[in-house]
């Protein structure tokens, strides 16, 4: 009797102390998978403060006037201390890598002394410049350095807490790609010493003017569904599901999926006059039939079926057998940034694979445009000289504090970057100056 | 005795005939396809393109089989020395004048590329000197030589193939408008001045998705999720301007209920 109950007592603390056991195993790993998120998130972070450092380099170098240059020293000082906080919480503490942390805060320091400086009374030196220009191409070794890294980590799924315990023992061979890609970017920063010492506008807009121009009567579902059939192209409603928005919903409209054996198609179309707000068609797609140019013109009449004309191509682009295609409203010659529409394209047969047309709807209204202040030459002398401008066009932009304003747009060429450069067509001011890229080294493509 | 010499012919003539064909294809003179080239384009045409500008002296980036800004200009530049209408289209008629101005040898300038050379200077001088090798092995893999890609303004592929970890893991069963929506909702937060200004800083952020905190994000994300994030960042946002979005079936927060709803994709609810 006693040995049964002491059998029973010593069974059930056995079985306490597996599940005891598991219970401490499972927490143990929620928090190395927590440190591991605290690692990734810093070394993602690095990679994309350096690159939009990097961009925010040669963007100063483009700049002409102070009002600009300053508050742009300061963002890349404000992103030189970020990236150094990065590096910091990043487990190196094993990797010399104090020559990148240096780098880093010799950028902060010559940022920030420019920055606090009068650029009115005492601008930019020559050798001020060119250790700006240096700044620029280094800090783009960095960056690309850093990018092929990332590269690397993301396609293998390596850990930090891995690179952790690589680094603990030496002698142990184990996969340290991003110890030695590390070493890289700290060979690359030894170049520099001390002696030569985002955002994009398209789209955007203030939330004032919500979807002014949604115009029509109400439809109902009914309507909506017809409609979907004739965009979708299909014949019956067997397959179609349709739902009602909630009050969460900026405008009201009806949300429509389709789906076949061989495609899926979506679309947002307000209930207010049934304009498609969103369309998108996924299926496999074969082999370039066309070229993204005839698919330009496929996009183009594609938003004329839905009266949109007066759009202009302002953008395209080819990814895995896709054109995708930016346009902007277009009126009287002066392009609206925040009046833009995507479309997208299969390059196989030329099929229309997605609207996009929210934008548009949101911000578009009647503006009454006004005739520009100064020339465009008087526009052209506040630029800054280095720039060689190539192309021109007036826009209306929204500024920093979220108003419609029109300008000169400039594109232009600095070294071998592009720039496009905003200067207000009624007082001169330099508005915005963005680097252009839209390319990248494809990184898998190296291996 | 007979087989053999007649299969010993046939040898030899199979050989010549490949020799010969080699010959041909390196030799023929390559011209574009009739398509008109224009800015974001990708593919053989347009390492054609900046081969040749590159030939004449307009353009001195990397030939990388993208139509990018450098070979914008390059272009533009082209047609204003040569008096056409300036539009940075590779029309017929601009390629008919490049044909004309420039020659253009498809296997060196492929191999050069395929052999990860960075090569900044085709043009008659100083190519003839160091030719003669990589001639030989041309190879015949052309999809490969695009060594540069398309991305959208102000974003790596990288910052894609991170979002689209993001995506799979926390949405692979979704249809794929709720892809692009939970994409969108990344980029929603991003904009959003409540949440960190960066994909990682969203992504990573505790406590913000489950399948950060569960792991499921280093699962390998496949080409779905990779283009619902592109379409996302393209400007397709399906969510219609959502910052959060939950599952009712395995939701545990009840405040995540109060938020105003906008509207449901498969299996998640969009809120703002």
């Amino acid at each position: 009797m006693v040995r049964w109950i002491l059998i029973g007592v010593l069974s059930l603390a056995l079985i306490g102390t597996g599940f005891w056991g598991y219970r401490e195993h499972q927490e143990k790993n929620a928090i190395l998978t927590q440190a591991e998120n605290t690692y990734q998130r810093s070394f993602h972070e690095l990679t994309y403060h350096m690159d939009l450092l990097h961009d925010q380099i040669g963007t100063a170098l483009a700049m002409n006037s102070t009002e600009r240059l300053s508050p742009q020293f300061v963002e890349i000082w404000r992103l030189t201390s970020e990236a150094l906080s990065n590096v910091g919480q990043l487990p190196l503490g094993l990797l010399p890598f104090n020559k990148t942390e240096e780098f880093l805060s010799n950028i902060g320091d010559f940022t920030y002394k420019t920055a606090v400086r009068n650029l009115e009374n005492s601008p930019l030196t020559d050798e001020e410049s060119e250790t700006l220009k240096q700044l620029y191409s280094q800090s783009g070794d960095i960056k690309d350095e850093l990018r092929q890294v990332q590269h690397i980590a993301l396609e293998n799924n390596l850990r930090w807490m891995d690179v952790q315990l690589a680094l603990a023992n030496p002698d142990e061979q184990v996969d340290n790609t991003i110890i030695d890609g590390f070493k890289t970017v700290e060979k690359s920063v030894e170049g520099f010493n001390e002696g030569n010492s985002q955002s994009s506008v398209i789209g955007t807009s203030s939330n004032d003017h919500k979807y002014k121009y949604l115009n029509g009567d109400k439809i109902s579902e009914q309507d909506a569904l017809e409609k979907s059939k004739e965009i979708f192209n299909v014949e019956n409603e067997e397959n179609l599901t349709i739902a009602e928005s909630g009050e969460g919903s900026d405008v009201p409209m009806y949300s429509v999926s389709y789906h076949n054996d061989e495609k899926r198609a979506y679309m947002d179309i307000s209930q207010q006059g049934g304009h498609p707000l969103n369309i998108l068609v996924s299926r496999d797609i074969a082999n370039n039939q066309i070229s993204l140019n005839e698919g330009a013109e496929k996009a183009q009449d594609y938003l004329e079926s839905f009266d949109l004309d007066s759009m202009s191509l302002f953008q395209s682009s080819e990814y895995n057998n896709v054109g995708v295609y930016s346009f902007l409203y277009n009126e009287n010659d002066v392009r609206v940034y925040s009046d833009a529409v995507e479309v997208k394209v299969a390059l196989d047969n030329g099929d229309v694979l997605g609207l996009s047309t929210n934008n548009y709807y949101m911000n578009h209204s009647d503006r009454d445009i006004p005739e520009p202040d100064i020339s465009e030459e008087e526009a052209k002398e506040m630029v800054n000289p280095n720039v060689d401008i190539q192309e021109e066009f007036l826009a209306v932009i929204d500024n920093d504090l979220g108003e419609e304003v029109l300008v000169y747009e400039f594109l232009g060429v600095l070294d071998n970057d592009t720039f496009r450069i905003f200067i207000n067509a009624m007082n001169g001011q330099e508005e915005k100056v963005e680097k252009l890229d839209g390319t990248e080294i494809n990184f898998a493509s190296n291996f | 005795m007979t087989y053999r010499r007649v299969s010993f012919l046939l040898m030899i003539i199979c050989l010549s005939l490949i020799g010969l064909q080699s010959e041909t294809s390196t030799k023929t003179v390559h011209a574009f396809s009739d398509q008109v080239i224009q800015h974001g384009a990708v593919g053989d045409d347009v390492i054609e393109l900046q081969s040749r500008l590159q030939y004449v002296g307009f353009y001195n980036g990397k030939i990388d089989g993208v139509f990018g800004w450098g070979t914008y200009w390059a272009l533009r530049n082209f047609q204003y020395e040569f008096g056409m209408e300036i539009d940075g289209l590779a029309g017929q008629a601009t390629k008919d004048k490049l044909v004309k101005a420039s020659d253009y040898d498809e296997g060196y300038v492929k191999g050069k590329i395929n052999q990860g050379q960075d090569f900044t200077h085709y043009g008659g001088g100083d190519r003839t000197d160091n030719q003669s090798a990589p001639q030989a092995d041309t190879p015949t893999d052309t999809g490969g030589s695009v060594s540069a890609a398309n991305v959208p303004q102000g974003y790596s592929q990288n910052d894609i193939q991170l979002m689209a970890n993001a995506v799979y893991g926390e949405a692979r069963g979704e249809p794929y408008e709720g892809q692009v929506a939970v994409a969108a909702v990344i980029l929603n937060r991003i904009e959003s001045p409540t949440f960190p200004n960066t994909a990682s800083g969203v992504i990573f952020e505790p406590r913000a998705f489950t399948a950060v905190a569960d792991g499921q994000i280093w699962l390998t994300p496949n080409e779905t999720a990779r283009e619902a994030v592109l379409d996302a960042i393209n400007g397709w946002d399906p969510s219609s301007n959502a910052l959060y979005y939950f599952n009712p079936d395995t939701a545990t927060s009840g405040w995540i209920w109060t938020r105003p709803q906008i509207k449901k994709i498969g299996k998640h609810i969009f809120c703002k």
